[in-house]
């Protein structure tokens, strides 16, 4: 006699276990099958080609009436099993029919999770599992708006499929990167490009306060920075969780998922359970490949044959027509690790492979996939790489040992990217100077005045004679091992070709390490600030530890603090509270420093949030005694009280660090305004110096004081002290756009040559929009750190946790 | 998420004693928080790929504090004299000469926990 079988749910996952079943028995079994859907099985994978338009519903079933017919299968769809009794054998039906088994299988899948936002329930917030749901999407067409909350493979076809219909597609996701589970930033950072490049609009770290509505529909996503989204259809794609209300029920083993055995049987012997609703050892299932291993496993368990189901790496792949990419294994896990980096930028190409102990273990690939399966097969089998170790990032066809090309980023830009700022001369003008003949620099400069002038670009230019001719380039000084461009190349490249994020930066600039190192980090950040002050967030973690925590730390760890004093003068009061700051905290020093301010040295790193409260109270600011940006303006006593002063220099001075104040600069920047020329400020050893006489103001830039001394050369004269602001405000801006980190004015100088700084600054307009510029980034920037960090980020500066104490207790 | 060093037997993944000290989210990502412990204070890292380590927090070059360092892909640079040091191993990269200890660590539920038994602290 037949076996009675009631399958409950037609999913990806039961469908599979049902042919291997039938196929080895087909007589044994008198097969019932529920689905909750009012339809069979189907390939639920290839909705989203369903979505996009590339394939119909049709073409995406697996099992049709032919097959159910032929196999025996009795069909039972659009019908939900509401009840299992495990004592008597039998499931109830949604009608309240009761049908006995012999053996049950379980497949119910998994449920869409819903945030539980205001508004989760407006008719047009949908979740996409289903065709039902695909079917909603496909009627956004051209002229609608949707919004779909989740960056992930689910949420991201649904998104490229509705804009491959025409709607205008926001991606909000709550992470900094999308696919954060499978990609890391490099690899999250190409897809969104791609993304938007498609016309969907993609917004990462958003947060998703409430939906809005109106007459009961969805009007508008509300994100918590006040921002509105409007939408007339809203996506849910943030998750799943397994659909075990059914086995609970029925009394079954149930942890996250129903808990199986490595024979597919749950805790009912007559019970087994396969797909997205189980757990095995500790683990879910969200992708079919382990579904499929299930599948047979149960099958060969029903007919009584021995079979164990063991989980397996995973790979995944996004089916975006275009987005390329691929992940597998673990590639964030770091046990004795190592990472192989290759980037081609002029092909958009990102691969990683982690390496641990010989082997792959992970490996991440965007732009060029082609290979994935040969490196999913070393993951997977464990292949002892250390062979192809150099050559293995290329790829099973090039074992030859391709090095990375130095030129390809500059191969890369476009026809109409900007190589040289001074003249404004665009890399397609360079490349047809050099087919009309210019195959050197100096006639690439006759005919296109590219580099003629500041010459930064020099390196680009000629990179891009050798790219073009196929001559060698000679390599300079690069800015790292990361890289094989240098500063001023770099500098160039993040304008050219608008590079806003350090994840930009690594890719499109080829760089060979995962996150950069830290002698190119901070350079970076610096680069990125000073070139997109409103766009891009300043990076703490690519900044030296005393810009980091704005106090210079100490041979013992301990830090110093040097609040401003502005122009170098104080008060009774200023006086007073700093001594009760080095009483309350037992400052062991307290010193004048050589740019008349006060130095409290000795503080512990714990103190320091507490100690800047203190200080701020009193109305003291940080003296950014730690950064590569504005230190001191050092004053002497000018025409207040002189007998030689010709103009008020302390005033000047105390208007010059109060614009300049909290600037970022290439190196450290020290000013100083001395009344006459007898110098008492010693202005013309500092980078900028102001020398005031009976005319006006003596501009100079250029001087130090430290490990080269240097005197200042004379930029430029000016009448009054609204000039001379504007001056320095501009030359200081010009450095900040310019040089290379860490160097001083001085050494810029050298390079650039101060015949080419005095023609902008004495150029009037290009003065103005310099000054215009410095500004932008000063509204970003002039802000005490001290107080934004003694407000929100105390906490950070105290251990994380005191096992001493829990110790004691 | 797993970490460093991991134990090599489960006999001795039974020794261990693993005490939650933060969530995943307090250590910024490639940064450090430091970790007061019996022995001194211990710097706990999260790296860009989000795995944790935990080292001593004194550069055997002259007693830097390693978690105020910058942190790239596996490594930290002191923030005294920029030695390098590989967060898995301790051991110190390029020409220098020197190891720190480390403690292993791990990340669970977005939970960092480290074991205790060599910490003097109680689990
Ligand atoms: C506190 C102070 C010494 C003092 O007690 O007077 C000082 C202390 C330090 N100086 Fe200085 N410099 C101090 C005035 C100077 C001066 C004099 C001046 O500014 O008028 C100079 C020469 C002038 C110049 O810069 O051209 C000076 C030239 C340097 C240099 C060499 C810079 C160069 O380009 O050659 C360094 C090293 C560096 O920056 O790389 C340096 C670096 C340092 C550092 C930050 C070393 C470091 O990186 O940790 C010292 C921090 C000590 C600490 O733990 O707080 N310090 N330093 C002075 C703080 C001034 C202030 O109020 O902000
Ligand atoms: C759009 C989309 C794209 C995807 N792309 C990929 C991909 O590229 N690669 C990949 O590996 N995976 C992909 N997945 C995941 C994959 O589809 C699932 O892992 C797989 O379908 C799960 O199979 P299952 O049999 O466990 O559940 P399901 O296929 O969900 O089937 C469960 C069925 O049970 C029914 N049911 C539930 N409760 C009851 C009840 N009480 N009574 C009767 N019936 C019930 C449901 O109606 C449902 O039809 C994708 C998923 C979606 C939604
Ligand atoms: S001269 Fe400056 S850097 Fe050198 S020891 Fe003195 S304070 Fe430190
Ligand atoms: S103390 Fe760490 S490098 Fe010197």
């Amino acid at each position: 006699m037949k076996k009675k079988l009631i399958v409950i749910g037609a999913g990806m996952a039961t469908g599979r276990a049902l042919e291997h079943l039938l196929e080895r028995e087909p007589e044994g079994w008198d097969v019932t099958l529920f689905n909750a859907e009012p339809r069979g099985n189907y390939n639920r994978i290839m909705l989203s080609p369903v979505l996009s338009g590339e394939k119909t519903y049709d073409e995406i079933v697996t099992h049709d009436d032919a097959w159910y017919a032929e196999n025996g299968v009795t069909c039972r769809f659009g019908e939900r099993i509401s009840n299992i009794d495990r004592t008597a054998k039998t499931v109830t039906a949604e009608t309240g029919e009761v049908l006995p088994y012999d053996k049950l299988l379980i497949g119910t899948g998994s449920n869409p999770f819903m945030i539980p936002l205001p508004g989760h329930d407006l008719d047009g917030v949908i979740a996409y599992r289903d065709l039902e749901d695909t079917e909603r999407m496909m009627a956004m067409g051209a002229d609608k708006r949707v919004v779909v909350i989740g960056g992930g493979l689910l949420g991201l076809e649904a998104a490229a499929g509705m804009a491959a219909r025409g709607a205008d597609v926001t991606v909000v996701h709550i992470m900094p990167h999308l696919m954060e589970r499978q990609l890391d930033e490099a690899a999250g950072y190409l897809l969104r490009k791609a993304l938007v490049d498609k016309g969907i609009t993609v917004r990462c770290s958003a947060n998703s306060k409430e939906i809005l509505g109106e007459g009961g529909r969805v009007r508008a996503l509300l994100l918590d920075d006040g921002t509105e989204l409007p939408c007339d259809l809203l996506v849910m794609a943030v998750g799943i969780r397994p659909n075990v209300a059914l086995a609970q029920d029925a009394g079954l083993a149930v942890g996250r998922g129903i808990h199986v055995d490595d024979q597919m049987v749950t805790s009912d012997a007559d019970v087994l359970a396969v797909g997205e609703c189980v757990e095995h050892d500790g683990a879910l299932f969200g992708l079919v490949a382990p579904l499929y291993d299930q599948a047979k496993v149960a099958a060969a368990t029903l007919c009584g044959e021995e079979a164990r189901f063991v989980q397996k790496d995973l790979s995944t792949k996004l089916k975006v027509t275009g987005c390329d990419l691929f992940s597998a294994g673990d590639f964030a896990e770091g046990e004795g690790r190592e990472d192989i980096v290759f980037r081609d930028p002029g092909r958009g190409v990102y691969r990683r492979l982690v390496i641990e102990d010989d082997r792959v273990v992970g490996a991440v690939m965007y732009g060029d996939t082609a290979d994935s399966n040969w490196f999913f097969g070393l993951i997977k089998d464990r292949t002892d790489i250390s062979e192809m170790r150099d050559t293995l990032i290329f790829g099973p066809a090039y074992q030859g040992g391709a090095a990375v090309d130095p030129l390809s980023a500059v191969a890369a830009l476009p026809d109409d990217a900007e190589i040289c700022g001074c003249n404004g001369v665009c890399k397609g003008d360079i490349v047809g100077a050099i087919a009309g003949g210019a195959t050197d620099l100096g006639a690439v400069r006759a005919c296109t005045k590219a580099s003629a002038s500041c010459g930064t670009c020099t390196g680009l230019v000629e990179q891009l004679i050798a790219v073009t001719t196929g001559a060698e380039v000679e390599t300079k000084q690069s800015i790292c091992g990361c890289s094989d461009l240098s500063h001023e190349e770099v500098r160039r490249l993040i304008k050219a070709q608008g590079l806003k994020s350090m994840p930009a930066v690594w890719q499109e600039l080829g760089w060979r390490t995962h996150d950069g190192c830290h002698v190119c980090r901070p350079a970076l950040n610096f680069y990125l600030l000073a070139d997109w002050p409103l766009d891009y967030a300043d990076d703490p973690q690519s900044r030296f530890i005393n810009e980091r925590k704005h106090a210079n730390i100490q041979k013992d760890g301990t830090f110093s603090v040097v609040p401003r004093m502005w122009g170098g003068i104080t008060t009774p009061d200023e006086l007073r509270a700093i001594a009760d700051a080095a009483d309350k905290y037992d400052v062991p020093t307290v010193k004048v420093t050589g740019g008349q301010r006060i130095d409290l040295l000795g503080v512990k790193g714990e103190d320091l949030p507490a100690i800047w409260a203190d200080l701020n109270d009193a109305g003291m600011v940080s003296g950014h005694a730690y950064s590569k940006g504005l230190r001191t303006v050092k004053t002497c006593v000018g025409t207040d009280h002189c007998r030689f002063g010709t103009q008020d220099s302390t005033g000047l001075g105390i208007q010059l660090e109060k614009v300049l104040w909290g600037s970022w600069t290439p190196h450290k920047l020290k000013l100083a305004v001395s009344g006459c020329p007898r110098n008492c400020a010693e202005a013309t050893c500092k980078d900028i110096g102001v020398v005031c006489v009976d005319s006006g103001y003596q501009i100079g830039i250029g001087g130090a004081a430290g490990m080269d001394v240097k005197e200042t050369e004379r930029l430029i004269d000016v009448a009054t002290e609204a000039e001379a602001i504007a001056v320095v405000c501009a030359v200081t801006q010009l450095y900040r756009e310019n040089a290379k980190y860490l160097d001083r004015i001085y050494k810029w100088m050298g390079k650039v040559g101060m015949d080419w700084i005095r023609e902008q600054i004495e150029d009037t307009e290009a003065r103005a929009a310099l000054v215009e510029r410095f500004e932008i980034s000063q509204s970003v920037y002039r802000r005490d750190p001290w107080a934004d960090h003694a407000a929100r980020k105390a906490e950070s500066y105290q251990p994380v946790a005191d096992l001493t104490l829990e110790a004691a207790e | 998420m797993t970490h460093a060093p991991a134990p090599a037997t489960f006999e001795e993944a039974d020794a261990m004693s693993w005490i939650d000290i933060a969530a995943l989210d307090d250590i910024p990502l490639r940064g450090a928080r430091k970790l007061r412990t019996a022995h001194g204070c211990v710097a706990v890292f999260r790296t860009g790929a989000d795995t944790v380590h935990a080292l001593d927090d004194r550069c055997p070059h002259r007693g830097g504090p390693l978690s105020e360092g910058i942190v790239h892909g596996t490594s930290v640079t002191c923030p005294l004299h920029n030695w390098v040091f590989d967060l898995n191993t301790g051991a110190a990269q390029g020409a220098d000469e020197g190891k720190v200890a480390t403690y292993p660590c791990r990340v669970e539920g977005g939970r960092v926990l480290i074991d205790a038994t060599r910490l003097g602290a109680a689990a």
